[in-house]
């Protein structure tokens, strides 16, 4: 992307957050938030802690459902379809919005069967069928070199680098069509995160992705679009390139330059 | 005296007391093992293992209580267990955030401490005394009613300790609830369940007071579980306060069996939560 395209055509929208307010009980971490997620595209959220970029992610796929008293109000559209409607299928939901979190969470089983669990839960597949994917998923993660002779192994025994990469694989493996990472490389070294990093990058090929993260230089490498965020409020939405060299904001430059105070 | 010599004096009175309260704690149990250890092996033959309880004054073994302490502690864990688990579950998974569970936890943890002897007389009340007899199956439910609080607690206890984190990651893939519990949650928690039911097992085989107003006892050979069936505490408690010295010989070797007994459950249960941490 250079300065050249100043008014490119906006790529097709995958997500539109619109007038989004969030609330912990009575706390409203969230005000008006509206950005889109451009289909095939990278956003990153950036912002202080607390401003509400993680709390923004766990809203696209109604993580925050799971807890009592944390609500959301205004519309997230996911192919036009409200996500925030009370009648969604949360299960249906999630196979579609996958999520990496800030610590690796590979489950207590065997590599194999990490990969597995997510694809049994939509298809009943023969086990020749079931290997094939789970090679695919763990390619797709460039992870198999590393873990092919030792499948039956626990998920647990890997590396910190790997397990990520794994629940990457896992998350993949059922087919979703939104990712979300949440600080992906927050407990990893920087070999790993630039392995992580290079992973993102394939998967835009097939998926929308929206990542959140404290690392600014990440937000540049991996991204197409950055989200800054404080306090709750979006303070500035763009094309990377746009927010990191010319943002419109000073409270952007002031963060990004590391003069915020 | 400087503040550093005063920290140093200080710290090394304390590490005594320490010492010194620890020893006295384990001395006792030491003696207690040692005089079970000493009095009980002498009675230890073949024929304990293949005699019923004899009259006074002649020879016999426990196979009758042995058996009987096995079936009943098997049913009780049988119907305790179950019942424990899925109240534990709902507490830690289902209704964690609920009144309900709050509440249910405060009834448990008195129902953990109450003394067993409430129980027995409970079961008496409401079995033993509408069916008109003892029985082996009012003695099942009576350990049940010990088993059910100790599980309880264990469960909630095991499914709190694993991770939320992951809980998130396998709701995120889309699994439901029961899949997030069942396959994942019970997963990472399943030494420390396992752990929990061993030492259900142990409280309760040692249990005299909720048999002896249940179960009775019996001094013949007895499967029918509507019948008064005999039980190692019971007989040790009938034997040990009786004059006769093959009695008292038997109670001591059947005090001997329950605590090697008890004993290998609580090892195995140690050595389950000890993998489980090196697994992590």
């Amino acid at each position: 992307m250079n300065a050249a395209v100043q008014t490119p055509k906006a790529p097709p929208t995958k997500v539109s957050v619109r007038s989004l307010d969030f609330y912990y009980g009575a706390d409203r971490s969230l005000k008006n938030i509206s950005l889109p997620l451009h289909a095939n595209k990278v956003t990153a959220f950036i912002g202080p802690s607390g401003c509400g970029k993680s709390t923004l992610l766990r809203v696209l796929n109604r993580m925050y459902d799971l807890y009592p008293g944390q609500r959301a109000e205004g519309e997230v559209l996911l192919d036009g379809e409200n996500i925030l409607d009370p009648a969604i299928d949360l299960n249906a939901l999630r196979a579609r919005v996958g999520m990496i979190f800030q610590k690796p969470t590979p489950f207590p089983m065997s590599i194999y069967e990490n990969i597995a669990f997510g694809i049994r839960l939509y298809e009943k597949l023969p086990r020749a069928d079931l290997d094939q994917r789970v090679e695919a998923a763990l390619r797709g993660a460039a992870l198999w070199d590393e873990v092919k002779d030792k499948l039956q192994a626990s998920g647990l025994g890997l590396s910190g680098g790997q397990q990520q990469r794994l629940c990457i694989a896992r998350s993949v493996a059922v087919q979703p069509e939104v990712i979300l990472f949440d600080e992906p490389c927050s407990a990893l070294d920087p070999i790993s995160t630039a392995k992580v990093e290079e992973l993102i990058d394939e998967l835009t090929n097939r998926y929308t992705i929206a990542i959140v993260t404290h690392n600014m230089q990440q937000a540049v490498r991996v991204s197409d679009y950055t989200a800054f965020m404080y306090l709750g409020e979006l303070v500035e939405f763009g094309e990377t390139d746009d927010v990191f060299n010319k943002p419109k904001e000073k409270r952007t430059l002031d963060y990004i330059t590391g003069r915020f105070g | 005296m400087s503040l550093y010599a005063y920290r140093r004096s200080a710290n090394s009175i304390a590490t005594t007391l320490c010492w010194a309260a620890a020893i006295f704690g384990l001395a006792w149990l030491f003696l207690i093992l040692l005089a079970l250890v000493y009095e009980g092996v002498r009675g230890l033959s073949p024929a304990v293992f293949a005699e019923m309880t004899p009259p006074p004054g002649s020879a016999g073994g426990l196979l009758n209580a042995i058996a009987g302490s096995l079936v009943m502690t098997v049913i009780g864990v049988a119907i305790g267990t179950p019942l424990g688990m899925l109240a534990g579950t709902y507490m830690a998974e289902y209704g964690r955030y609920s009144k309900l569970t709050t509440v249910v936890r405060f009834i448990n943890d008195i129902l953990l401490s109450a003394p067993s002897i409430v129980v027995g007389l409970f079961v008496y009340t409401i079995l033993v005394h509408p069916m008109g007899h003892f029985s082996a199956i009012s003695g099942a439910v009576a350990l049940a009613l010990l088993v059910v609080p100790v599980v309880v607690r264990t469960t909630e206890d095991m499914l709190l300790l694993v991770p939320g984190s992951i809980r998130e990651a396998a709701s995120a893939l889309g699994a439901p609830r029961s899949h997030v519990v069942g396959k994942v949650a019970y997963r990472a928690a399943k030494a420390g369940l396992i752990t929990g039911v061993l030492l259900a097992v142990a409280r309760v085989s040692g249990e005299t007071a909720p048999l002896l107003f249940t179960a009775l006892n019996n001094q013949f050979w007895s499967t029918d579980l509507a019948a008064p069936m005999a039980s190692l505490p019971v007989v040790i408690f009938q034997f040990a306060l009786s004059p006769y010295k093959d009695w008292q010989q038997l109670a001591w070797t059947g005090a001997l069996l329950i605590t090697i007994a008890v004993l290998a459950l609580s090892i195995a249960a140690r050595t389950l939560s000890a993998g489980r941490r090196k697994s992590k």
